[in-house]
């Protein structure tokens, strides 16, 4: 599902040309309002559209995912730390909204302060962990972590 | 220099009545290039559509009277404060360009009807032209997207620059034919030297910018208006553009609804910030 830019709703800020990954939201030379270059190149991280500031890019939903005619919009609120989607059919009976949380502390904070860690002693520094690796995937305290190990259940079948 | 009429001594070189048939043709291809404008981009017949579909999501019908109350908001809001900018900076910039664009304009139609007297509009012509430039140019260099987030060099010249460049030439050589005249080392206007030199660029730089309108950005101070009303027009009639809502996040029907959010997040989550744009987009 490629990227689109409406261009009426663009004010030309850049925040997406910064932000996509593929180098593919460029401005255009006409308007100075954005534009996908190359939609086929777009990996659909919908980066550009979460960060756009006035809405004005949109997603082209596929017609599996939802039939021609559809609108598929979201809206990242940072101030709320969620993210939000509302998926409607062209006939309008299908119409519903998605939240999700996406950050559950104050961005900036929550971070591993590693100027507070303490630096590797040398013995640390020959082996083959990365420095200040988190201990639950380390293997130098009695093996690979597992689910078993963990007291953790498979079940069968879809149970989210 | 900044009481000084600058238009007075063009008076010996070029009459009254020619100087303002050129201020009347101006203002004729300002309208003709934004008409012209409008049958090429099909802009008003978007419109006309794109408001059909947002009528077609409305919840409820938007009464003339709230119409007129969201006219007033976009005129107090988009209008008058540029406040459709999300960036502080692109806003500043954008207030003093068009802030003094007004006064330069403005003050230019007093001056050449000699509409009315006094000082004030020759300081009103000069303020609006050192608006201008402190504004055009702090885009130009710092602020345009191009050179901003593209990462382009500011001398990388594109068709979306023509009104900018034809607002900061005019603003310039207005103010470089001003100063020239004032210190009387350019000669007068008639003596073909310098000031007559940089009077000549005034004018094609003028002739520029509002002959241009067709291609240029020019037409955007009468569609942006337009779109920002349908905008609030769309949102006030329930259809929202289509967008999600607006989710009060303590609210325990949206925790029923979805549970992830009091589950992460508490059911009384913080400010969480400004997220992404704690840091300028300029990261090429």
């Amino acid at each position: 599902m490629p990227t689109f830019v409406y261009m009426t709703r663009c004010d030309g800020c850049g925040q997406c040309v910064d932000i996509c990954p593929s180098d593919i939201m460029h401005i255009d030379k006409t308007l100075r309002r954005a534009y996908n270059i190359e939609p086929n190149m777009c990996w659909e991280c919908y980066s550009c559209v979460k960060a756009c500031p006035h809405h004005a890019i949109d997603v082209r939903g596929y017609a599996d995912f939802a039939p021609l005619g559809h609108s598929v919009r979201v809206h990242r609120d940072e101030e709320k730390g969620t993210i939000a989607w509302r998926i409607k059919f062209r006939n309008g009976k299908k119409d519903f909204d998605l939240l999700a949380p996406i950050t559950t502390k104050p961005w900036g904070e929550g971070h591993y302060d590693l100027a507070n860690a303490p630096a590797p002693s040398k013995d640390m520094v020959d082996t083959e962990l990365l420095y200040n690796e988190p201990k639950y995937v380390r293997m130098d305290d009695g093996g690979l972590h597992t689910l078993e190990s963990n007291g953790i259940e498979m079940k069968e079948g879809v149970y989210y | 220099m900044l009481n000084t009429n600058p238009f007075d001594a063009v008076t010996a070189l070029i009459s009254t009545d020619i100087q303002q048939g050129y201020i009347i043709l101006m203002a004729v291809l300002v309208f003709l290039g934004t008409v012209l404008d409008m049958m090429h981009k099909k802009s008003a017949k978007y419109f006309s559509l794109d408001t059909e579909k947002n009528n077609k999501n409305a919840k409820r019908s938007v009464g003339g009277g709230e119409k007129a109350g969201l006219a007033i908001g976009v005129l107090l809001n988009e209008v008058i404060t540029s406040g459709e900018f999300a960036n502080t900076k692109r806003r500043l910039s954008h207030l003093l360009s068009m802030y003094g664009f007004i006064f330069f304009v403005v003050a230019t139609a007093v001056m050449i009807f000699d509409l009315a007297e006094g000082a004030i509009w020759a300081q009103l012509w000069h303020i609006g032209a050192i608006m201008l430039c402190v504004g055009g140019y702090w885009f130009w260099f710092f602020i345009r997207v191009d050179v901003n987030a593209e990462g382009a060099k500011w001398y990388k010249l594109v068709k979306a620059d023509m009104f900018i460049l034809g607002l900061l030439l005019t603003a310039t050589f207005g103010l470089l034919w001003s100063y020239l005249q004032s210190t009387g080392n350019g000669g007068a206007v008639a003596d073909m030297g310098w000031t007559t030199l940089f009077f000549v660029l005034f004018v094609i730089s003028n002739t520029f910018l509002f002959s241009t309108v067709m291609w240029s950005k020019f037409a955007h101070m009468f569609f942006k208006p337009a779109a920002a009303l349908q905008k609030r027009v769309a949102h006030a009639d329930g259809g929202a553009l289509n967008l999600p809502a607006d989710f009060d996040l303590t609210d325990p029907a949206v925790h029923a609804k979805y549970p992830d959010v009091p589950m992460y997040m508490g059911k009384n989550p913080p400010n969480m910030g400004p997220g992404i744009r704690r840091e300028p987009p300029n990261h090429y």
